[in-house]
């Protein structure tokens, strides 16, 4: 694998991650438990558009074969999306989508902090401006986590079920294959089983608070980064596809 | 027992570049301080129109009656030798 | 807010510094004194504008996950975003007349408050987004433009701010509807398929003709109300034909000509039995719009339910300290 093919998988990555987890939260608009909170999730999905859209135009860049942002967000075959499933996984109540917030905000946070020292001055320009809006995510993520968990019975059950839903799909936040191992080489990738330690800290910092039991080692759920889905994925694609596929002369 | 409800009124000011007097900007509704401060921010610097952010609860602010604007504020009309206008400077006198 | 009272003068005399302040184009704050049916009027038509926000949401939101490009999916997030944003100015802006968020909203899944009739048409294309923020926004704000000088100063701040966000609403709408009309010829088809059905609706929404207009007295002399229901719908008929020559869509209108002499457009008869059967619930989403923002309310329920016993239990632990 030559350099440039792990770094247009590598923008890939984390450019569809940002581009999935965006849909799921856009699906937000209207629906939100209160008009501010219906703001605050339209602000967290417009962060991820536009984190997408750089992500994805740098890749068409390094590929040189004139794909645009577009061209690789809407024409790919469900095989060529290489997001982790947890972006994918349904929106869920509110409570899933708090704890999917937390759990990828908190990772996004370390994993952009240290990615601002990449030796790709166009990564560490997109982790620099990154690294604030994933702050923001995981201390409103926080917040709302304290209020859940310490709320009412309700909340804190609906709290609970979402930690136990979603942690099998955190392990894949912190693999590594060939891809990464190639651009750590060239000091241009994360770490990314080096940030684990420190999520897993504060992920269990504030569940405890919380009173939510951690859960421990279990199986955890992986084929995203190999553009292996579950069957949500397929849907989404349908959706978001449609326009483009449906009339694949027209310019929009 | 908490019942169900929109939550209380915050007012939000906010300062619109660093040295700026802190303005009225409109309200939020929130349960708490941080709640409140975060939702300011979402719904009032969606543009870019913010460097800091003030929230109050709505219950905190005590407001002057209207009936009695005259008697507050009418007798500041007649203090005219408050104003640096007021004072006949002598010709060519600089910097003053 | 609390009211620091220091005098107790008669009511008459706050009602005519209400009349004096009304008289010299002064505007009226939440703490003066105001006749109740002015208190009243407000009320309904703040209401009413704050749910048209938020109920507008809905055929915009619609088109959220299908938008066909990312740039259009983050300007329709940032659109709707605004929408709600607007709503809560409004919200916000009528509560300084002494009603909570939660009235409002239990008057609106009653159906004693109404919002915007507009929002009860469905929004079936990508070339529907279009016609909304070119022909929906652009009608709302000429009303908006309007409502920036109400004598009611909530009302009238939050209106600044609004028409300052919602400029740019417009613009994508227009742009939209332009990239259409010189795409393929589907998307042709498409942009003026929606400019056929959004037209009439759109001028619908400044209400009957002003020999029709109920609340139209009062709401003037008050001066709510600056400019009339069929002046206001001539500005922005005035403006909107020429937009559409440039793009080359056709106005649905056979009797639509230019008026030498009044400086204006004649148009066709508008279909009132339309208007009236689609506000007295008989539209195509009336249902619809209504029960999925109950659903919505319902569902986050214990969301803002548990918000408000966390608050609890901080105090709480606050007190015992």
């Amino acid at each position: 694998m030559t350099e440039k093919e792990a770094l247009f998988s590598y923008c890939l990555r984390l450019g569809d991650d940002a581009l999935i987890h965006s849909y799921r939260l856009s699906e937000w608009c209207r629906n939100a438990p209160m008009l501010e909170e219906d703001l605050a999730l339209t602000n967290f999905a417009l962060d991820l558009t536009g984190r997408a859209r750089a992500l994805l135009t740098y890749a068409g860049e390094i590929e040189g074969k004139g794909r645009t942002e577009d061209d690789l967000a809407y024409r790919r075959e469900e095989r060529h999306y290489f997001n982790n499933l947890i972006c994918e996984l349904p929106k869920g109540d509110f409570a899933t989508t708090i704890v999917r917030l937390l759990f990828t905000a908190t990772q996004e946070h370390l994993f952009y902090s240290e990615l601002t020292h990449s030796q790709d001055g166009t990564l560490a320009a997109i982790a620099a401006k990154t690294v604030k809006e994933a702050q923001y995510h995981m201390v409103h993520a926080s917040d709302w986590v304290r209020r859940l968990g310490l709320g009412t019975e309700e909340s804190h059950e609906r709290l609970e079920r979402a930690i136990d839903e979603l942690c099998p799909y955190t392990g894949e936040m912190f693999e590594t294959d060939k891809v990464v191992a190639v651009l750590q080489d060239k000091n241009i990738a994360v770490d990314n089983a080096a940030i684990r330690s420190n999520w897993k800290t504060y992920i269990e910092d504030i569940l405890r608070e919380v009173g939510v039991m951690v859960p421990g080692s279990q199986h955890m759920q992986t084929g995203g980064r190999k553009g292996i889905h579950t069957e949500y994925m397929g849907h989404i694609l349908t959706e978001m596809q449609y326009l483009q596929r449906t009339y694949p002369d027209a310019t929009w | 027992m908490a019942t169900d409800s929109q939550l209380e009124i915050w007012e939000v000011f906010m300062q619109s570049k660093s040295g700026a007097n802190y303005i009225h900007a409109g309200s939020v509704h929130a349960s708490d301080k941080r709640m409140a401060l975060q939702n300011a921010r979402d719904t009032y610097t969606r543009r870019g129109e913010g460097t800091s952010i003030w929230v109050v609860p709505a219950t905190a602010i005590v407001a002057s009656d209207p009936n009695d604007s005259e008697m507050l504020f009418d007798p500041a009309n007649d203090k005219i030798y408050r104003m640096p206008t007021f004072y006949t400077m002598p010709e060519g006198a600089k910097a003053i | 807010m609390e009211l620091l009272k220091h005098s107790e003068e008669e009511n008459e005399e706050s009602l005519k510094h209400f009349e004096e302040k009304i008289e010299r184009g002064d505007s009226i704050e939440p703490r003066d004194t105001m006749p109740e049916a002015y208190r009243k009027h407000l009320i309904r038509q703040m209401s009413q504008h704050a749910h048209s926000e938020v109920i507008g949401m809905q055929p915009e939101g619609n088109w959220i996950t299908r938008a066909p490009s990312l740039r259009a999916r983050q300007i329709l997030l940032a659109k709707i975003q605004d929408e709600g944003g607007h709503g809560l100015y409004l919200y916000s802006a009528t509560e300084t007349l002494g009603i909570s968020r939660d009235e409002m909203i239990a008057q609106l899944h009653a159906g004693k408050a109404k919002y915007s009739n507009i929002f009860n048409y469905p929004a079936l294309t990508w070339a529907d987004i279009g016609a909304i923020g070119w022909l929906v926004d652009g009608a709302a704000i000429v009303n908006q433009v309007s409502l920036q000088r109400t004598s009611y100063g909530p009302y009238s701040r939050a209106m600044v701010r609004i028409c300052k966000e919602e400029s740019f609403h417009q613009r994508q709408g227009y742009e939209i509807m332009t990239k259409m009309i010189r795409g393929t010829s589907e998307q042709q088809q498409m942009a003026q398929d929606a400019m056929n059905r959004w037209w009439w609706p759109s001028l619908m929404m400044f209400g009957p003709h002003d020999s029709e207009s109920p609340h139209t007295g009062d709401a003037f002399r008050w001066r709510i109300k600056r400019h009339s229901n069929d002046e206001l719908r001539q500005k922005f008929i005035d403006k909107t034909v020429q937009q559409a020559e440039v793009i080359g869509l056709t106005i649905p209108d056979e009797d639509l000509k230019w008026n030498e002499e009044k400086g204006h457009y004649d148009h066709g008869p508008i279909d009132w039995d339309e208007f009236y059967r689609v506000i007295t619930g008989n539209g195509p989403c009336n249902r619809q719009r209504i029960a999925h923002h109950k659903k919505v309310h319902d569902d986050g329920a214990w969301v803002r339910i548990a918000a408000a016993a966390y608050r609890e239990r901080i105090k709480k632990q606050n007190d015992n300290q």
